[in-house]
């Protein structure tokens, strides 16, 4: 569904990413671990369109490189940025119209959904986005990021700073985005949910791919973990 | 009381013709991040175009086609123009700006020649509206009011009930995240700019006749116009409203106010006539310095405006 190959950036002088390569299949869960600065948010924002590169990006097939973000998000690709980009002024519940790309609801959400799947949300539906927690900005910027039926999301850190319990609420929003058969990209740092609940596993080191393969591949690899993740 | 009221309202007029060419430019800046040194080129090509436009076919139809046309013209900058230098940065923005300012300043000289034009208010709208104590208000300033808070209703309208709205609202803070879900922000920019210069261009329209169409009038109502947005706070389009109708009212009163500082200190009994000549300039002669005063005191005071939500 995701190709993504040979893949470079640059911020500035700076050579962020060097050749990196990986494949999201449909209705996967997929994770890109690693430290921080390694280039995953680097890597996510350069299939979106927010960051130049060189390379390819094949999304179903079509080159996708080169396009405008809007461009990006309109073939059906999601995304939730680390810091969650909330609209401050905007209230919850036209922070989640905005996820929509067209005026007529349709796709597989409706907002009745995001408020059944966080009920939290429906509390403070007409609550401003600035004012709102940390958990539930979270719930917020994933929720708007799918009032936009996108086929693959991805999803950047989303569990960072988050009470345990939420981040549990996160997880089961996660699967709950897999039964509808919607395929994810997923960048954590934390390595326990990523094995719980990916397919597979990449793991980045200095702009690479370093590692690549299953939960119980990584499990048993304690070099790579060593090197390349643990801190 | 006379004085008092008439002030007011003339004061609520200019202030609401400030506010519809201060609302573009805030918007632009929050939005885009530029400060367009043009804006109020586009109020001048407002008057303009009118007063062309009034020649042949009428007031009524240049109200709406003037406006229009800058707002066109102000969508073709942005596209052709702007969305080029935006790739060089700020300052290659800022002077492309600066550099149009000054490109439509010699076109109008080119076309219009150098010295103000009859562009004159239509003798439908000549006439008094009504006479409080024994001054009279004129119609065309109740029509510039009505024109200006149809506007204002028309924007708000427009920004907090409408899909569109919403973007260009969500724009203002995250223009990155709202790409990403999918709207086209480069086109929502040009519009916002397009819409922004035809705001400018209709305060032309109405203020062209109602002051002096002449090709100095960017320049004298330009530098007020970053009054207002300054004092309002940049980026905030109540911080514009309440400083365009500060300004308007302040400067509306000053310049009816014939007091100077000797004449208030012999009121209170104390003789100041042989003082210095600061001492005996009237209010009304320190008006145009006092928008200026009022910026400078909100930049040392209260450095992000009365509502502005940034610093700069």
């Amino acid at each position: 569904m995701l190709e993504v190959n040979d893949l470079h950036a640059f911020y500035g002088k700076s050579h962020i990413l060097h050749g990196v390569h990986l494949t999201v299949g449909r209705g996967e869960i997929v994770s890109l671990l690693g430290r921080n600065g390694v280039g995953r948010s680097t890597t996510v924002k350069a299939v979106m369109g927010q960051v130049a590169a060189r390379g390819s990006v094949k999304y179903q097939g079509e080159e996708i490189l080169g396009l405008k973000a809007h461009e990006i998000a309109r073939k059906g690709l999601g995304y939730v940025p680390e810091d969650r980009a909330i609209f401050p002024d905007l209230t919850v519940r036209q922070n989640l119209m905005l996820g929509m790309k067209s005026r007529k609801p349709g796709g597989r959400w409706h907002m009745d959904d995001m408020f059944e799947l966080f009920p939290r949300l429906k509390e403070r539906a007409d609550t401003a986005g600035g004012v709102l927690s940390g958990g539930e900005q979270q719930m917020l910027t994933l929720c708007r990021t799918l009032m936009g039926d996108p086929d693959l999301v991805m999803i950047d850190e989303p569990t960072e700073g988050l009470a345990p319990k939420i981040v549990e609420q996160v997880g089961h929003f996660l699967s709950e985005i897999r039964k509808r058969g919607i395929s994810v990209l997923l960048v954590e740092q934390k390595l326990a949910i990523a094995l719980d609940i990916s397919e597979r596993l990449y793991v980045m080191g200095h702009g690479r791919i370093v590692f690549e393969g299953t939960p119980r591949s990584l499990r048993d690899n304690e070099s790579v973990r060593k090197e390349w993740l643990e801190v | 009381m006379e004085f008092f009221l008439i002030s007011l309202l003339n004061g609520v007029t200019y202030g609401l013709l400030l506010f519809m060419l201060s609302s573009g430019l805030t918007l632009i800046f929050s939005m885009m991040g530029i400060l367009n040194f043009a804006h109020a080129s586009f109020y001048m090509l407002g008057a303009y175009f009118a007063y062309q436009i009034s020649a042949y076919v009428g007031f009524w139809p240049a109200l709406i086609v003037a406006p229009l046309t800058v707002g066109v013209i102000g969508a073709l900058v942005e596209r052709y123009g702007l969305r080029r230098a935006h790739h060089y940065g700020h300052v290659a923005e800022l002077l492309f700006t600066f550099g149009l300012a000054f490109l439509i300043e010699e076109i109008v000289h080119l076309i219009w020649g150098k010295a103000a034009v009859d562009y004159r208010v239509p003798g439908s709208l000549e006439g008094t509206l009504f006479t409080l104590f024994s001054t009279s208000f004129p119609i065309y300033k109740g029509f510039m009011m009505l024109v200006s808070v149809g506007m204002l209703l028309a924007l708000y309208g427009l920004l907090t009930r409408t899909r569109i709205g919403l973007i260009i609202q969500a724009a203002l803070s995250r223009p990155d995240m709202v790409e990403a879900l999918g709207h086209n922000v480069p086109r929502i920019f040009m519009l916002v700019f397009g819409g922004g210069a035809a705001l400018a261009g209709l305060a032309g329209v109405i203020g062209g006749n109602a002051f002096v169409t002449e090709p100095g009038m960017a320049a004298a109502v330009g530098s007020i116009v970053f009054v207002v947005v300054v004092v309002g706070g940049l980026g905030s389009l109540a911080g514009a409203f309440v400083a365009s109708l500060l300004i308007g009212i302040i400067q509306t009163f000053a310049v009816a106010i014939d007091f100077s500082v000797t004449d208030m200190a012999a009121a209170l009994g104390i003789d100041l006539a042989g003082g210095s000549n600061l001492a005996r300039l009237s209010i009304s002669q320190l008006a145009p310095v006092l928008p200026y005063l009022l910026m400078v005191a909100i930049l040392i005071f209260r450095p992000r405006g009365l509502m502005g939500a940034r610093e700069s």
